[in-house]
């Protein structure tokens, strides 16, 4: 019965010890350190937040699974990564729990119960016989010596023996209870601002993640936040220029929740500036601050840049990106397949989506995703080596999806530009996302149109037109069915062209001259079809108006190869229409982020403690320093002894200065008045 | 008349009244107050209150570095009349830097750059020659040469600032923007805090080592100059248009260099640990720096490097709060930083609570080399982020 109730608490207390030892214990803090250290590898090497069918692209189905479930995509949010954050923190607690009292006993007491021989063992010792020294003037020697150091000091007498015991720099001590409380003060600070908040209350039920592609205000309450629903957020919102909004989207996995703010956030004007370079100079954002509660009527109007956030009402509203905000654009789609000229004029806006395509293009649907004003390029013509940019002026991209969902990216600058010296307006071209773009160069006419190119492209797919005019009355032939017959292999090897390039020309080849005639058959073919195609260029230069009777000018004979190059990538370029940009309104968006972090001031107040006992730790030594002395027959034994807990060298050359200063205290004592002291002169 | 004794002996071992200004302190006090005071004149207009701060707070800084550290007093006066020289001869004029024969041979930031290249391979060599001779002549040489690389490459760094500035006054910054500018500054610092070290342990024996990283950082800066084309003066993105960068950057780089003398240090010790284990009476146990002395100067070094890290750690977080909209995002750069803490305040937690030495902390402080130079160009070459010094 007694045993039972004896060990009882024993055992308790003794479980409780050895959890307390093994959270407390230096092993497990080492370990925590570098186990930390090596967890957050992960997060940098495996991209974070990505969407997920990017990850499933990378890894397959399976690692995809394998790795959502151990919530690498979001590591720093994982439930084992905030454990071992918690377990070092926790760690930390125990040790400073443990250790705080007995550095404070350290900082605090003055150690005067030592012996003799202990001091003796100290790596730092002396030891002096003083024949005829009396203790009280020894005693007075050491004090004055330890003043004169800094040192503070206690006197014990025991009886027959004195310690003085002494010391200096105990804030040393201070260093570690601030640089572990520090770890703790930071931790918690950086808990209050993490998405803890959110977990808990999608784990009580009360918030769910949306994951489908809605408006903020189709939004259900579920997912919504209101104001000081939960003391930490991070989200952004994308304002057009002239909108407001009232809320930011938060991201959470593969969703989102729509925080709402106490006020409301208008974009005024959005502007980017350039180096000469054509890096970017300057984001900025100006924007008014509606808030009917505290600022009544007035708005508040602010600049917020990069590096320069407005914080109101303590939250902080950041330049996070920007793009277009829907800007309206006036284009013309100029049909390439058919023989119709006449281009289309349409209008849209970016981010909308326009029906195109009848009966010869099929259906299909135009996505105008972006409009860019200004496109800083490296310099096409520049020399290797050469970092030279030019501005390619206003640029549009959009996309073409046919019936099926397949896409090609298209990219059309609205200025033509100069490549060696020739003119041309610019269309890239790409079937996946993330080639680069190849691009179609259409050669500008005289009057900086496309047009010409155009004309001509058309009246190659006239078929019936082109058969015609090449029948036109001919000069009076020899072999009129020779004729009839070159006619029509110079049709179709037209026809062949505009299909298909030159590709075509040298298959066709292929299909009727035997190998070893096929290099003579094919250079047949193609002088035969570039001969057809300068007639009806030179054609349609006569119905523009161009005086044709005379040689062809170098302008026109580079138009018409640029015009063969431009023709033979248009199979390629996979549109049955130019869009031509011929005017715009440009709307400009700003990205914005709003973050409110209540943790914030306790983390900085931690960043304080830590580097304060940091440098505590490190650059100030609490230093101890003992005196022992006892009368013995007709002297003094004195014994002088002392550590610091850091920085040992410098220790040994401040001991050895003290005992200097004793030495001469006690070995050439002073004992008249020096007539020159100064009490004497005056 | 006992009082008089008393004061007497009171006076005997005081130092002195006024311990902590002696006519030199004071004189360089002066001086820095003075130079400074004329910069403040000069471009006070240009100036915001953070920038004034930031001024006030390098001119404290260089008045106790130099009372601290007496050699830092040449080697400031020895950079500022090289910087003052090349920014007369300039003028206003950029173009000035291909034709001024001072500038073009000397004082243009890219000559400067060269000359303090050539002057850290020299003094590498130097180095070792000394270890080996065992000559004190040699030994000098090499830190005299050591002291002119980094003459001439903190002058570079000097000129460059203001180049960039002549380039357009909408580009000028600070030149410690990219990662061309920051390995000068690391190979200045690991420089300049080998000196100290030299200065205070009174031994040449570990400069070869350390030299050795810094020849490496020169062999880096070569070939990114002519391989890459990375010198030019780039103007400053948005992101980086803060006066926090100012700080941020050199902080970081004290940690960076301190860390990387340490791992040379460490390697130094692994070295003679091997020589001593296979021939205690070889030439290469004979030369080597002792094992104590190393053990102390890593130490050291990894403790200053320590406490620079943190202070540049959270600089950067409170940077990060302005630009990102928080302290912590876990942006490589970021998470990288941390990673070295951790890895640097676990060394540091073996070494002072278990009082571990040897070679497994010489091992340890190599290999925290490589998680230092991760975080320092790794995260660039191979991580995207937020960060943004750019991809090589
Ligand atoms: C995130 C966790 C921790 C960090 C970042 C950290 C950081 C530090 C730092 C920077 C030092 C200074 C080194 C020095 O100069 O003394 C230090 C010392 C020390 N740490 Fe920690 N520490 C952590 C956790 C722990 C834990 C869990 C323990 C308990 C076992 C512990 C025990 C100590 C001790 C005893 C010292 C030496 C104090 C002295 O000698 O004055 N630390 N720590």
């Amino acid at each position: 019965m007694n045993e039972t109730t004896a060990c009882k608490p024993a055992r308790r207390r003794t479980l409780g010890w050895v959890l307390l030892e093994f959270l407390g214990s230096m092993n497990l803090a080492i370990t925590l350190l570098v186990v930390l250290a090596i967890a957050s590898m992960i997060g940098t090497v495996l991209q974070q937040n990505q969407p997920y069918p990017d990850y499933i692209l990378k890894f397959g189905p399976f690692w995809f699974e394998v790795f959502k479930s151990l919530d690498l995509y979001s590591v720093y949010g994982a439930g084992w990564f905030i454990a071992i954050l918690a377990g070092l923190i926790l760690s930390t607690g125990v040790c400073l729990y443990r250790q705080v009292p007995g550095m404070w006993r350290e900082m605090a007491r003055f150690r005067t119960a030592v012996d003799a021989d202990s001091l003796r063992g100290f790596q730092q010792q002396t030891e002096w016989r003083l024949p005829g020294g009396d203790s009280g003037a020894t005693l007075a020697a050491i004090t004055g010596a330890l003043r004169n150091h800094g040192y503070r000091w206690r006197i014990q007498d025991h009886g027959d023996h004195h310690v003085i015991a002494a010391m200096k720099g105990r804030y040393n001590r201070l260093g570690y209870l601030f640089t572990h409380a520090a770890i703790i003060v930071i931790g918690v600070g950086g808990l209050l601002d993490g998405d803890l908040w959110l977990k808990l209350k999608e784990w009580r039920g009360e918030l769910v993640v949306e994951t489908r592609d809605l408006s903020a205000r189709a939004v259900p309450p579920i997912s919504r936040l209101t104001p000081g629903a939960i003391p930490a957020f991070r989200g952004n919102v994308r304002l057009p220029e002239g909108s407001t909004a009232n809320f930011v989207f938060l991201r959470l996995r593969d969703g989102f929740l729509v925080q709402e703010l106490p006020f409301a956030i208008e974009l005024k004007d959005f502007q980017v500036a350039y180096y000469d370079t054509g890096q970017p100079k300057s984001f900025v954002s100006e924007v008014l601050i509606h808030d009917q509660e505290h600022l009544g009527d007035q708005p508040l109007a602010a600049t917020i840049r990069v590096n320069h956030p407005l914080v109101y009402r303590g939250y902080a509203i950041y330049q996070s990106d920007f793009g277009d905000g829907g800007s309206r654009l006036e284009l013309k789609a100029w049909p390439l397949a058919t023989a119709r000229l006449e281009p289309v004029a349409v209008k849209g806006e970016v981010g909308g989506t326009i029906k195109v395509g009848g009966p010869t293009a099929g259906a299909r649907s135009l996505e105008l995703d972006d409009f860019r004003l200004f496109n800083l390029l490296p310099e096409p013509d520049a020399q290797p080596g050469d970092r030279k940019f030019r501005n390619f002026g206003p640029s549009i991209s959009f996309k073409l999806r046919d019936a099926a969902g397949e896409a090609r990216e298209y990219l059309n600058y609205m200025a033509p530009v100069s490549m060696e010296g020739r003119w041309f307006y610019l269309s890239g071209m790409r079937a996946r996302p993330g080639d680069p773009f190849s691009y179609l160069h259409i050669p500008v006419d005289a009057n900086n149109s496309p047009e010409r190119f155009l004309r001509f492209n058309a009246r190659l797919r006239d078929a019936d037109g082109l058969q015609k005019w090449l029948t036109r009355p001919a000069v009076d032939s020899d072999n009129p069915d020779f004729q009839r017959d070159l006619i029509r292999v110079r049709l179709s090897l037209v026809g062949l062209f505009i299909q298909g390039g030159f590709m075509a020309i040298t298959e066709k080849a292929k299909t009727v001259a035997p190998a070893e005639r096929l290099q003579e058959a094919t250079a047949l073919y193609l002088n035969l079809l570039r001969e057809t195609l300068a007639e009806v260029f030179i054609d349609t230069l006569r119905e523009e108006g161009v005086n044709v009777e005379q040689e062809p000018g170098e302008r026109e004979n580079a138009f018409f190869n640029d015009a063969l190059s431009a023709l033979a990538a248009l199979p390629a370029y996979g549109s049955p229409f130019y869009l031509q940009l011929t005017g715009f309104q440009q709307v400009e968006a700003s990205g914005l982020q709003v973050t409110y972090s209540g943790g914030t001031v306790v983390v900085y107040a931690g960043f304080v403690l830590l580097i304060l006992g940091v440098f505590l730790m490190f650059y100030t030594s609490h230093r101890r320093l003992w005196a022992w002395l006892a009368s013995e027959d007709d002297a003094v034994r004195l014994i002088l002894a002392g550590a610091g807990n850091r920085r040992p060298l410098e220790f040994a050359s401040e001991f050895a200065e003290v005992r200097a200063a004793l030495e001469r205290r006690l070995r050439r004592p002073i004992t008249s008045p020096s007539p020159t002291s100064s009490n004497e002169t005056h | 008349m006992a009082a008089t004794r008393e004061a007497l002996l009171e006076s005997w071992d005081q130092p002195a009244r006024w311990p902590w200004l002696t006519v030199s302190d004071a004189l360089w006090t002066l001086l820095v107050l003075a130079g400074s005071g004329y910069a403040y004149s000069l471009y006070q207009s240009y100036m915001d209150g953070y920038e004034v701060a930031i001024q006030l707070g390098a001119t404290l800084a260089l008045i106790g570095w130099g009372r601290y550290w007496p050699p830092a007093r040449r080697f400031t006066l020895a950079v500022t009349a090289l910087t003052v020289l090349a920014l007369w001869r300039y003028g206003a004029d950029y173009e000035l830097r291909k034709s001024a024969f001072l500038l073009k041979y000397l004082l243009e930031s890219q000559a400067a750059f060269m000359w303090m290249s050539t002057l850290y391979v020299l003094a590498t060599v130097t180095y070792f020659a000394a270890l080996f001779s065992r000559s004190e002549f040699i030994g000098k040489t090499a830190t005299a040469l050591t002291w002119s690389a980094t003459v001439m490459g903190m002058t570079g760094l000097l000129v460059r600032w203001r180049e960039s500035y002549l380039l357009g006054t909408d580009i000028g910054h600070i030149p410690v923007s990219n990662l061309y500018e920051v390995f000068i500054l690391f190979a200045l610092i690991t420089a300049l805090l080998y000196l100290f070290y030299e200065d205070r342990t009174r031994t040449r024996s570990m400069g070869g080592f350390v030299l050795l990283v810094i020849s490496g950082a020169v062999a880096f800066l070569l070939w990114y100059t002519f391989g890459r084309q990375a010198h030019h003066i780039q103007p400053l993105i948005p992101a980086l248009q803060s006066y926090w960068m100012k700080i941020h950057v050199p902080a970081n780089f004290v940690g960076y260099g301190a860390f990387a003398l340490a791992a040379m240090l460490g390697v130094a010790y692994l070295l003679r640990d091997w020589a001593e284990t296979r021939n205690p009476d070889g030439v290469l146990a004979r030369v080597l720096p002792p094992a104590a002395l190393l053990d102390d100067v890593m130490y050291k070094a990894i403790a200053l490097g320590f406490a620079a890290f943190t202070i540049a750690t959270v600089l950067g977080a409170l940077w990060a709060a302005e630009a990102w909209g928080g302290y912590w995002s876990w942006d490589p750069k970021e998470t990288w930083a941390l990673i070295v803490w951790l890895n640097y305040a676990a060394w540091l937690h073996l070494r002072l609570t278990k009082g571990r030495r040897g070679t497994p902390m010489a091992w340890w402080a190599v290999i925290g080399l490589f998680v230092t130079l991760f975080a320092f160009i790794g995260v660039n070459m191979f991580l995207s982020g937020l960060h943004s010094y750019g991809s090589l």
